[in-house]
């Protein structure tokens, strides 16, 4: 493998210089060199969903700032419970955040190579690919994974990040063929992003600071946990906490477990008072 | 039908070749590599804002090069491309500057022994940053693929014995700013150069092992190069044309050849 993506041993250049004419794209290399090594793929045959856990609930907000994205820590297999702090939501380079909902192996394979990904192009190119050129190129790639996603292994992202160009958060949702669409305010997928979505129409406010849009996605989480069996609730007894990345002008950061820990000691507060969450006025 | 073969041994083969290769290294531009407190700085004599001699490989993995700019930005795209697929498919704590430096020296050796090939007419450096200053690693790969280890720098391009000579007389570990002035310094010491480098002519970059991010690598743009430099240099400007007298230098017209 070390010297193969290197010239040829005859030393022509031929071979490199293709290569290096036609892409800066890493999951199109790999695919030429070593397919074996992607999580994506054709498939035909029998769903076999059940073999594998699926992760559940992401919610994403674009704020003043930019824009937060949280996702609950749950993985399912069936009725089990698979693992309990399984992370969903990863920053996809310095200025995005992707998080994954389906399949969790795939998912988090996906989420793997969508990262290199950017780093590749970034590296190669001496730029970073544009916001909405990410977004495309990681359509492709969930295009690239329908055959596996009609036998049950479905691979649903969120994507967010600052834009540079309009020098404000965005937000980009998918559809297992591929399918990107650019949301306005806020989003979520997942099995329990319909109580989420439910949730964020009640709680959100386009000039939520970063601050307020994390208890905004902490609320709309606990909603998705209490009405979907597949999303995790907080953890109290365990102290395993959603999994929150703020995006702004300054680039991706994890919000620090201790202050989301402080964020849900305090909706669980409030849900001991009023267990459907703040009430909205009419 | 055929020309007529000559023979021609081994040893004079190899005198031609490598002749050949350092005629083209020795048009190129300076490059220091070296280290300093928080990792390894490079700094590259270069007018182009955009057509880099130095770049990032890896997490901590850097890499310069002088010499012919398509034929090295070909071995930086495959090194990328090496450390990348290496780093999917094992850790990314699997990608090492050594594992570059060797496939580097690979294929660089092949290349020049080919016959029916031309010899590149590159040099290239490969640097790690490590997670102590113990750790931080430093190779130069040359065109016939020879590989060393350096120490504290290495200086590569046209007038690297003077630079050379020069920084191995001031250098230090030092902190950014103090290393940057070094380097500059010792750029100057080009027997061609008249006054010393200024600002728009450089390109620097570091692999800073406290940055917090997993990528230590980061260019310095020409307002932090100023910035650091200000102190201890004031950088005239010099005329863009000061090249033209070298007795080697490659036409006027095909400059972007050599970096």
């Amino acid at each position: 493998m070390s010297t193969s993506l290197f010239l040829p041993p005859s030393g022509r250049p031929s071979a490199l210089e293709r290569a290096a004419a036609d892409t800066s794209s890493f999951t199109e290399f790999v695919a030429r060199v070593q397919p074996a090594l992607l999580p994506v793929g054709g498939g035909s045959g029998p769903t076999a969903d059940a073999l594998a856990p699926r992760a559940t609930t992401i919610v994403a907000l674009t704020t003043a700032e930019g824009v937060v994205m949280a996702g609950d820590r749950r993985a399912t297999m069936g009725s089990m419970i698979a693992q309990r702090d399984i992370q969903k939501v990863y920053p996809a380079d310095e200025f995005s955040a992707i998080g994954i909902a389906g399949s969790a192996g795939l998912a988090v394979d996906l989420v793997k190579l969508f990262r290199v990904e950017l780093e590749h192009y970034e590296k190669i190119e001496g730029a970073p690919l544009t916001l909405d050129g990410k977004a495309n190129r990681l359509a492709a790639m969930i295009r690239g994974n329908l055959g596996l996603a009609l036998q049950g292994f479905v691979v649903v992202p969120l994507f967010a990040g600052w834009d540079e160009q309009s020098a404000r958060g965005r937000i980009f949702s998918y559809d297992a063929t591929g399918g990107c669409y650019e949301e306005t305010g806020f989003s979520s997928v997942g099995s329990g992003s319909v109580f989420a979505r439910g949730a964020l129409k009640k709680l959100y406010r386009p000039d939520f600071n970063t601050a307020k849009a994390v208890q905004a996605a902490v609320q709309a989480l606990f909603d998705a946990a209490d009405d979907d069996s597949a999303t995790g609730g907080p953890d109290l007894a365990r102290r395993i906490f959603p999994v929150v990345i703020a995006v702004t002008a300054s680039g991706a950061r994890q919000i620090p477990e201790a202050e989301v820990a402080k964020v849900t000691d305090k909706v669980v507060a409030s849900r001991q008072r009023r267990p459907d969450g703040p009430e909205a006025k009419l | 039908m055929s020309a007529p073969m000559f023979y021609v041994s081994p040893e004079q083969q190899v005198k031609d070749r490598a002749e050949f290769a350092r005629a083209g290294i020795a048009r190129g531009r300076s490059v220091i590599v070296q280290r300093y407190r928080d990792g390894i700085l490079f700094v590259a004599e270069n007018h182009s804002q955009s057509l880099h001699k130095v770049s990032e490989i890896y997490d901590r993995i850097g890499f310069a090069a002088v010499g012919r700019y398509n034929e090295f930005d070909n071995l930086r795209i495959a090194g990328i491309r090496h450390a990348d697929i290496r780093g999917y498919a094992y850790d990314r704590r699997d990608v090492t500057g050594r594992m570059l430096a060797n496939a580097y020296a690979q294929v660089l050796g092949t290349i020049f022994s080919a016959v029916t090939e031309k010899p590149y007419e590159v040099e290239l450096a490969v640097a790690e940053v490590g997670r102590t200053a113990e750790q931080d690693q430093i190779f130069r790969l040359t065109f016939d693929g020879s590989i060393a280890d350096e120490r504290d720098f290495c200086v590569m391009g046209g007038a690297a014995e003077q630079i050379s000579a020069s920084l191995a007389e001031t250098f230090t570990v030092a902190s950014l700013p103090q290393a940057l002035a070094t380097a500059v310094r010792a750029l100057a010491a080009d027997p061609e150069q008249e006054t010393a480098v200024g600002v728009e002519a450089l390109e620097a970059a570091v692999l800073d092992r406290t940055r917090h991010q997993s990528r230590k690598f980061t260019r310095l743009s020409r307002a932090q190069l100023a910035a650091a430099l200000e102190p201890v240099q004031p950088a005239p400007a010099r005329s863009p044309r000061r090249r033209a007298n070298r007795p080697s230098a490659a036409p006027d017209a095909a400059p972007v050849q050599h970096g």
